[in-house]
């Protein structure tokens, strides 16, 4: 056994774990995050009940707002960042949107698939 | 007061059940009796109850899962028994009773068997072959054993206290529902799997932020031994798949209990949905189970091959290959459901790419046997053993993913002989591999080879005399979960089922008496060099058993193989006898959070069940209380002072160097 150094290597550092900036900037930080996400909350529930937009792009609408709103809170909460030091975080949160990609886009295109082919009793009826 | 529990819940009038029952609770007072008159109950207490060591919670999921494995092969035993004799008869077992028997056979051997036989494993070895002290939350470790503990003491307490699921180990609804399944049988189920699910969920949690953020110096992902790999893969599949299987089973309780309709035929359910989401956990979990196999089966044939690993990069590759694409395959479980062709052959195509990297890895343990010198020992006999009846389950599997094939086969005893053949032949077989393999490293002393190898002769031959038959029975149409039959044509292949149990048997004693043999003469097998398999990685670099630190020093890793190298590199530098500067190491202490923690879980889990709802406030509030004393706790690590690890480690470390000299002579 040669020279040993104690202690572990410094790896990336988990969420929430990150060196310590100032407490000015980290709060800075947060309000940011907390009137941007008000700011998309406020849009939402705003949109979903005007008719001052095309009407069959309110649920488009809704969906882009809830993934920025996703982002807001990975960024400015969860500080996921694209620095080297959080790799791991990043792949994981990869990993995750597959698997959640695969297990719901299955889950409607086979329950798609499953009622067009097997429909309830009375809609056999209706079709003969 | 005790909710739908009174004295009707003990089936006096079912003399099997209470036999067993009463045999195994005089078993269990004789052992605790035995434990207090002699005094062994401080020392369990503070040593394995409320361990927080990785290794002996890893020994304590194994020894779960051994005890497990009885209880789930005597299940099996009553069924092959019973298929046998109910030829045109009723057979000895009533109906509802072989309906719970196979239930619990299926739960218990997937989630009480293979689940903590390979999560033990995991535990034991993985921070040894990282080079690291212990696993990133050791107290969360203990609570997750604990958890999965009360689980399968659920499903043991409703032999004697109520009845089990009688609707297969995945309870589908309808039947399951409360119209079909009005008892309690379906509550102890699920919530057995929902407590114990959570333990699995955080082991996973655990062990994947073991092997990503603890590593030794120079130990890169591209350097860790193939099982840190498979056990990466395996607990982020634990992570991604888990919570499917508790969200499913959440909302059949909520079916159940608060009369919901997800899955009910009224009001808009639709039970197909089951189908898709509890197949859509049950495919990652049975690379969850296999995947660790495969790391076994790696580390094993290329330490008794002698030789590096053939194709490390491709094995990773392949596992993270498998890892992803398990994701893709669910629908292969219910083809016959009516999804339609391009749904099917999707499916189907995609079951048949994941036997590509399973491929691969056949090939390259194939590879590194070849040219090796091979050591048939126990744990090699084991994975050559695997090698040959995983592909005969592999090739039934690819036969079954084909959907015009699967028609004609699902629900078949075909089909129940395609997965216990790789379930049996993957998973068992490396955990047993494991077992013999690192035994010495987890008790300081090796197991009896004679008998090691008649378990494996035993246990192969009984294996495939009890499976084969059942190939040949579901082609010639027999359907699985059969009370009685009238079909002439199956008799025979049932018979012959049954003797191979009797074979199987005969291994599973084998193997205890392998154990009880070994402890008697554990002088003669002490292994004191800690390295009795001229090993690898660098579990084999420490004593047998291992310290509680494990390392005196974290190893400094400078390749793949990484003690093989600093053997090569010891025997070249004839053994540089410089004295290393001890110093003190931080542990944990123990806690026996985990323990109390599982303790108000299992009230909890059995007043649920039979809806007695103070007690059910009474464990969440003593579960929730445990949570925050151990929060509050100001001391959570003790010092072992620098002579003391002094001491520990130069008696190793002079029995090691006699070895390496002893190599290096020859």
């Amino acid at each position: 056994m040669s020279e040993q150094t104690h202690g572990m290597v410094k790896h990336d550092l988990a969420p929430g774990e990150e060196e310590q900036h100032s407490v000015g900037a980290r709060v800075v930080g947060y309000v940011v995050g907390l009137v941007l996400a008000l700011l998309l909350t406020a849009t939402s529930f705003f949109i979903a009940g005007t008719d001052l937009v095309w009407q069959p792009s309110i649920p488009v609408a809704l969906i882009v707002l809830a993934i920025a709103q996703m982002g807001v809170h990975l960024v400015f909460f969860l500080h996921i960042t694209t620095g080297p030091d959080n790799t791991n975080n990043v792949l994981a949160l990869a990993f995750g949107l597959l698997v959640v990609f695969l297990v719901v886009g299955g889950t409607v295109w086979i329950m798609a698939h499953l009622n067009a082919n097997m429909p309830p009793m009375d809609q056999i009826m209706r079709m003969q | 007061m005790l909710g739908k529990l009174d004295w009707s819940a003990i089936p006096l009038d079912q003399p099997i059940p209470l036999v067993a029952g009463a045999v195994v609770l005089v078993a269990i007072l004789g052992v605790l009796t035995w434990v207090v008159v002699k005094g062994h109950l401080p020392y369990l207490w503070s040593e394995w109850i409320t361990s927080v060591d990785h290794k002996r919670i890893g020994v304590m999921y194994i020894l779960l899962a051994s005890v497990m494995l009885l209880r789930g092969g005597s299940d099996a035993i009553m069924m092959r028994i019973q298929q046998a004799v109910a030829y045109q008869s009723q057979g000895y077992l009533p109906p509802e009773h072989y309906n719970q028997i196979f239930s619990a056979h299926g739960t218990i051997m997937i989630f009480f068997v293979a689940m903590p036989f390979v999560i033990g494993l995991m535990n034991l070895v993985v921070p040894l072959q990282l080079g690291v002290r212990d696993v990133a939350f050791p107290t969360l470790n203990s609570v997750g054993f604990w958890l999965t503990a009360t689980g399968a003491l659920l499903v043991n307490v409703s032999l004697v206290v109520g009845e089990f699921a009688r609707t297969g180990w995945l309870a589908f609804p309808p039947l399951s529902g409360l119209v079909y399944s009005p008892g309690v049988g379906v509550d102890y189920y699920a919530w057995s799997l929902q407590i114990s699910g959570v333990g699995t969920l955080v082991a996973g949690i655990n062990l994947v932020t073991t092997v990503l953020k603890l590593r030794t110096k120079g130990m890169n992902y591209l350097r860790m031994p193939m099982f840190c790999w498979t056990t990466l893969a395996s607990n982020l599949l634990i992570v991604a798949a888990f919570p499917i299987l508790t969200a499913t089973l959440a909302m059949l309780l909520l079916d159940r209990y608060l009369g919901f309709h997800f899955f009910t035929n009224e009001a808009g359910g639709n039970v197909m949905m089951f189908m898709n989401l509890i197949w859509a956990w049950g495919h990652p979990e049975v690379y969850i189970l296999v995947l660790p196999a495969f790391g076994i089966f790696s580390e094993v044939v290329s330490t008794f091959s002698g030789k590096a690993l053939f194709g490390y990069r491709s094995m990773v590759l392949a596992t993270m290959a498998i890892c992803v694409v398990s994701f893709m395959v669910w629908l292969h479980h219910f083809f016959t459901m009516g999804a339609g062709p391009d749904v099917n052959a999707i499916f189907g195509i995609a079951s048949m790419i994941i036997a590509i990297p399973t491929g691969v890895k056949i090939y390259n343990w194939l590879f590194t046997m070849y040219g090796g010198r091979i050591r048939f020992a126990t744990p090699m006999l084991w994975s050559v053993g695997f090698m040959v009846t995983f592909i005969i389950g592999g090739l039934t599997g690819v036969l079954v993913a084909v959907p015009p094939a699967d028609f004609m086969l699902h629900n078949s005893m075909f089909l129940v002989a395609h997965f216990h053949n790789v379930i049996i032949g993957g998973v068992l077989f490396g955990a047993f591999a494991g077992l013999e393999y690192w035994f010495p490293k987890a008790f300081g002393f090796r197991l009896d080879e004679r008998w090691g190898k008649a378990a494996f002769w035993f246990t192969f031959i009984g294996f495939y005399v009890t499976f084969m038959p059942l190939y040949i029975a579901g082609m010639l149409g027999m359907t699985r979960r059969l009370q009685h039959y009238d079909v002439a044509a199956w008799r025979p292949w049932m018979i012959v089922a049954a003797v191979g149990v009797a074979v199987l048997t005969i291994g599973v004693i084998c193997q205890i008496v392998q154990l009880v043999v070994s402890i008697r003469n554990r002088e003669a097998l002490r292994d004191r060099t800690g390295d009795p398999w001229d090993g690898r990685s660098l579990e084999w670099a420490t004593s047998s058993p291992p310290p509680v630190f494990n390392f005196a020093f974290n190893p400094d890793v400078r390749g793949e193989d990484a003690y093989w190298e600093m053997k090569v590199h010891a025997r070249q530098q004839s053994l540089a006898h410089e004295q290393p500067e001890y110093q003190d190491i931080e542990m944990p202490r123990n806690s026996p959070t985990g323990f109390v923690c599982a303790f108000f879980a299992t009230i909890m889990g059995f007043a649920l069940i039979w809806h007695i709802w103070w007690m059910v406030i009474l464990g969440g509030l003593g579960a929730f209380a445990t949570f925050v004393v151990f929060a509050w706790r100001d001391h959570d690590e003790y010092v072992i002072p620098a002579e003391e690890v002094a001491r520990i480690d130069r008696s190793n470390i002079e029995e090691r160097r006699n070895l390496v000299s002893m190599a290096g002579a020859v």
